[in-house]
């Protein structure tokens, strides 16, 4: 009588076990195609024309996307001047200062905010600034992505910082310190790691958001510094070509998506490194 | 060893109100929101002498130590009534700020805390450093002065720039005394200070109250029976937030007034 009960026990386990793993690999999966196709497509388009030279005219062979590379680092670094401070200083208030009712409010407003589609902000920030200054512009690009990176960079920064014991704070405080110097140099120095990481996180995250700077940066096919002219961005890029009838333009798409892909994967990659002794012991 | 003349203070009349104190604590009272964690306290602590606090679990000793140099204002819900005098200034003065108290009263926690970014010579040197204190010298003076004082010298003389947390579990401990007597100050408050440690390293840390008993007065709050009366000059038992009975240590384990201190000090309670 115990005998087939057993078995019909040790089938569902066996069962339940592989449906969780077959799950797991279905996780995995998607990853390797999106590499698979990306390096069998755009993996021949890439070389040093790629880098340094601007998109040729349909027809002619070669070219490369040198502005949009340069111009997604041009909106990255602006999105980071803005999006960073204002992230990290929130987070810090949140963690170290305000009350319970008011800290729950701004949580729950940045969570919404980390919700919202990207195309929302897109919107938003081209009614706020591109409207009123009659024209798509760089500045308006890196002030969406900051805005991006702000809820995103603020609660990391919360979490990593309510991660210090409160024993370092009352160590430095019973020592008279006062309390600000004692959040600048001993808590936030405690958890720069992790603010690093959340900051390049938040980076990588807005690395590769399109639909925003088609309402706010706009594209562009020749090199521009200025923050008041439209710039070319690596997504936008990527989309303009894609939608193209051209093959030529075809591969230089897909290289341009092996490309950020391979930008992004370094940000983690360098997240992993960083974090990487974050579990040993601390004391 | 409380038995030995030059180490029991002569000023120490009934019950415990000493001629000149260190620290007069008038009717103190703290509370956390609706809870009185500490009822209507009062005692002087005599300037260069340990007094120890016992008292089982939830009896406010540690509340009422925090009180001592503020530390429990960290917490929102709390507050105080009653006065502390340090030396004759009132440090619950509004002219007061917390920040001048902690400078005159350090405290040693019962979990060693060193910072873990820093190296052995910049926790013992922060206290000074985030208070302004630039010259070299001084700080360099300060460092082995402390460490000497903490018994650690000899052990990390050689590698004062290693990371504080590559020190034994015993060794932070004292660190975290070092760096606590590095700003100078007036009292030095001990919340359990090595009931996390290894009986050799709590010896250690016993020895060295009693030396530091020669430049600093000491409050100390201890589980451990044999410890306040090996370490204490004076002991106050509380209980329930009150303090029920507060005199020489050797009054208190031998001959309590009190039947509920008795009952505590012989382990048939707490």
């Amino acid at each position: 009588m115990t005998a087939p009960n057993h078995r019909w026990r040790k089938f569902k386990n066996g069962f339940m076990q592989t449906l969780t793993f077959v799950c797991a690999i279905l996780v995995v999966v998607p990853l390797v195609l999106v590499f698979y196709h990306l390096v069998r497509e755009g993996f021949t388009s890439i070389n040093w024309a790629f880098f340094t030279q601007l998109q040729k005219p349909v027809g002619e062979p070669g070219g490369g996307m040198a502005n949009a590379i340069a111009g997604t680092f041009i909106l990255l670094a602006q999105a980071a001047a803005y999006g960073v401070p204002i992230g990290v200083l929130g987070g810090v208030f949140l963690s170290e200062y305000g009350g319970t009712k008011l800290n729950w409010w701004i949580r729950f407003a940045a969570d919404i905010l980390n919700g919202v589609p990207s195309i929302t902000w897109g919107i938003v920030v081209w009614a706020l600034m591109v409207v009123p200054m009659h024209g798509f512009s760089a500045l308006a690009g890196g002030v969406v992505l900051g805005m991006m990176m702000i809820p995103l960079v603020m609660r990391t920064t919360e979490e990593v910082l309510q991660l210090v014991p409160a024993g370092y704070r009352e160590a430095a405080l019973a020592l008279g310190i006062a309390k600000w110097k004692t959040i600048v140099q001993i808590v936030i120095r405690t958890a720069l790691k992790g603010i690093v990481t959340g900051v390049l996180l938040a980076l990588a995250r807005v690395a590769g958001e399109t639909a925003p700077l088609l309402f706010t940066a706009l594209g562009n096919q020749n090199w521009t510094h200025k923050l008041t002219e439209p710039i070319a961005a690596m997504p936008l890029q990527i989309f303009a070509y894609a939608i193209s009838p051209y093959d030529d333009w075809h591969r230089q798409a897909w290289a341009g998506a092996l490309v950020l892909l391979l930008f992004v994967l370094c940000i983690n990659i360098s997240v992993r490194f960083l974090t990487r002794d974050r579990f040993q012991p601390k004391i | 060893m409380p038995d030995s003349p030059n180490q029991m203070p002569n000023a120490a009349p009934e019950p415990g109100f000493a001629n000149s104190p260190a620290l007069a604590v008038r009717n103190l009272s703290v509370f956390f929101g609706k809870n009185a964690a500490v009822k209507n306290v009062s005692l002087d602590i005599a300037a260069r002498t340990v007094t120890a606090i016992i008292g089982p679990s939830g009896c406010g000793k540690s509340t009422f130590l925090r009180a001592i140099n503020r530390m429990h204002e960290l917490n929102p819900e709390a507050r105080m009534e009653g006065e502390i005098k340090l030396f004759g200034d009132d440090i619950y003065s509004r002219a007061v700020e917390s920040v001048t108290v902690r400078r005159r009263i350090g405290m040693v926690f019962q979990k060693s805390n060193p910072f873990p970014t820093m190296s052995i010579v910049e926790n013992v040197t922060v206290g000074l450093r985030l208070n302004g204190m630039r010259d070299r010298k001084t700080l360099a003076a300060r460092t082995e002065q402390s460490l000497r004082m903490a018994a650690l010298w000899d052990e990390v003389k050689d590698r004062l720039h290693a990371p504080a947390v590559s020190l034994s579990g015993g060794q932070q401990q004292r660190l975290c005394i070092a760096r606590a007597l590095a700003v100078h100050p007036e009292v030095l408050l001990m919340d359990e200070p090595a009931s996390a440690l290894d009986p050799l390293a709590t010896a250690k840390i016993e020895d060295l109250i009693l030396d530091l008993k020669k430049n600093y007065t000491i409050v100390i709050v201890t589980h451990n029976m044999q410890q306040a009366a090996r370490a204490s000059d004076f002991t106050a038992f509380f209980y329930l937030g009150e303090l029920v009975e507060f005199g020489p240590t050797t009054k208190i384990f031998t001959n309590p007034a009190q039947k509920r201190t008795e009952d505590y000090v012989t382990g048939r309670f707490g």
